[in-house]
């Protein structure tokens, strides 16, 4: 049974543009989809409207089991966005927080979280005594804290160097492996999107549309990055998103 | 204090008692330091205590500008109405001389003490306003979505969000009210104490210059600087202990 059904949304912002055309896409549990595309293309957008921090102009987007309430929807940022008065722990527990369950309570839950993405013994640091890397997985830790429906992240290792970035996209995976939750994941990276998702959906920009939809056929591991089948499914997307591209500038000036 | 500052300080206090010597210039034009000094000895106590009254007003002022300004911050920054309907005057507030209208103040306010801590406040309050209102803002749109996102409302956000963030703002804000609220306070002073409200440091500037007794004068003139210099530091230390209690700076 498909977990959000995403029907015909668009989204067109109070200044005119026109961010998102007739989006259409069906999420199932446990799914693990990457939203691709390059800048402007809406994949930000559509991911405003899965959290309900937006609302769609036309179309629906339609929930099994009723839209998520509060503390359902895991999000993680571009940047940590933790904040900087907080200990890592203060900042796993917020969510909680903002539910009305004290510290005590939620302590286990929050100590759980934070040794899941490895960051057991680190309770008491803040923020400016952690590096970027650690930064981002306590901002996982804090997303995953709630146990939420699902888990959205918005380009969230794009500002990391690339030792992070492998290493956090595999502790993605394992995250995803072990609590089986549903992940839509947001990025401009043709490698990340291959090597992390299920699916991965193509949206082209200006409008921003859904291009087309790919399933991946890799193992989700550590060891898939050294594949030819990851190889060849890099190409099989840059092809695809080249294509979805054209009539843009950049693929013309490629003819020769 | 750090070394250089008060070098520079004695340096400059030796010239200018050598300067004094040296032109023989008469201490009710130019008193030099040694002849301030020990005006202040000859009557320690009454400038003291017309030093506490300054405080006292200067303090005053401090707090109620920390409530208004802090009050006024969070209205505008809850509600549209509230910003369109307080700015404005509080930009009015700021840019009016106080000199100009603490006649007025002093007039309608009967009693002398809200007078004057009325004008301090008047100068002293905008800093603090405008810093805490831009901290109040100045949390990443992220950090508000992932509020609203785990159900917070408006008051859980400004306790718990909003209020922190605004904390270093607010004490940079603080810093410099507190320096203001005395300037606030001397000026009311000057114009209470030349219509005969005997009280603070600028009715002793004010008595000391009608008598002539320059060297008084000067120490009461040393004495509001040291206040000020004082002051301005101890909200400084004040706001690094605090942040750096919350681990931050």
């Amino acid at each position: 049974m498909t977990l959000l059904a995403i029907e015909g949304v668009g989204r067109r912002f109070p200044n005119g543009t026109e961010a998102l055309r007739d989006a259409s896409l069906a999420i199932e549990p446990g799914d693990f989809v990457a939203l691709l595309g390059p800048s402007g293309c809406g994949k930000s957008t559509l991911l405003r409207l899965i959290a309900g921090l937006d609302a769609p102009d036309t179309g629906a987007l339609r929930w099994a089991g009723g839209a998520p309430g509060p503390g359902e929807i895991g999000f993680v940022f571009q940047d940590a966005t933790l904040l900087p008065w907080a200990t890592a722990e203060e900042n796993v527990w917020l969510p909680l927080r903002l539910r009305g369950i004290p510290r005590e309570a939620a302590r286990a839950d929050v100590r759980a979280a934070l040794a899941r993405v490895g960051l057991s013994g680190f309770e008491g640091a803040r923020p400016r005594e952690l590096s970027g890397g650690m930064r981002m997985r306590v901002s996982i830790a804090r997303a995953l804290v709630g146990r939420p429906r699902v888990l959205l992240l918005d380009e969230p290792f794009a500002a990391l160097d690339e030792f992070t970035r492998h290493a956090l996209q595999d502790d993605l995976l394992a995250l995803w492996r072990g609590l089986s939750c549903t992940v839509v994941f947001v990025t401009h990276s043709i490698y990340e999107a291959a090597f992390l998702a299920r699916r991965i959906v193509v949206m082209t920009p200006r409008p921003g549309r859904i291009a087309t939809e790919l399933a991946s056929p890799l193992a989700p591991e550590h060891a898939t990055r050294f594949t030819a089948d990851y190889g060849a499914l890099v190409r099989e997307v840059t092809g695809v998103l080249r294509a979805a591209m054209v009539p843009a500038p950049s693929a013309a000036i490629d003819q020769p | 204090m750090s070394w250089p500052p008060a070098i520079a300080g004695l340096l400059a206090l030796a010239l200018w008692q050598g300067a004094v010597w040296a032109t023989g210039v008469p201490a009710y034009l130019v008193p030099g330091p040694i002849a301030i000094v020990r005006a202040f000895v000859a009557a320690p106590t009454l400038l003291l205590s017309s030093l506490a009254s300054t405080l006292v007003v200067t303090f005053t002022a401090l707090a109620v500008s920390t409530v208004l300004g802090v009050g006024m911050a969070v209205a505008i920054t809850a509600s549209r109405w509230a910003r369109a309907a307080i700015q404005p005057w509080a930009v009015a507030l700021q840019v009016t001389p106080i000199v100009a209208i603490a006649p007025l103040i002093i007039a309608w306010v009967g009693d002398p003490f809200a007078a004057l801590v009325a004008c301090a406040t008047i100068v002293a309050f905008f800093p603090i306003f405008s810093n805490t209102a831009i901290g109040l803002a100045s949390p990443p749109p992220e950090l508000l979505d992932l509020f609203r996102l785990n159900g917070a409302g408006g008051w859980a956000t400004l306790r718990l969000l909003r209020l922190p963030a605004a904390l270093p703002y607010f004490l940079a804000g603080l810093r410099v009210s507190g320096g203001l609220a005395l300037v606030g306070a001397v000026v009311a002073e000057f114009v209470a104490g030349a219509g005969g409200f005997a009280s603070g440091l600028a009715y002793r500037i004010l008595e000391s210059g009608y008598r002539l007794q320059i060297p008084r004068m000067f120490a009461a003139l040393m004495l509001l600087s040291a206040a000020g210099i004082s002051i301005h530091a101890v909200l400084g230390l004040f706001g690094r202990w605090l942040l750096r209690r919350r681990g931050e700076a």
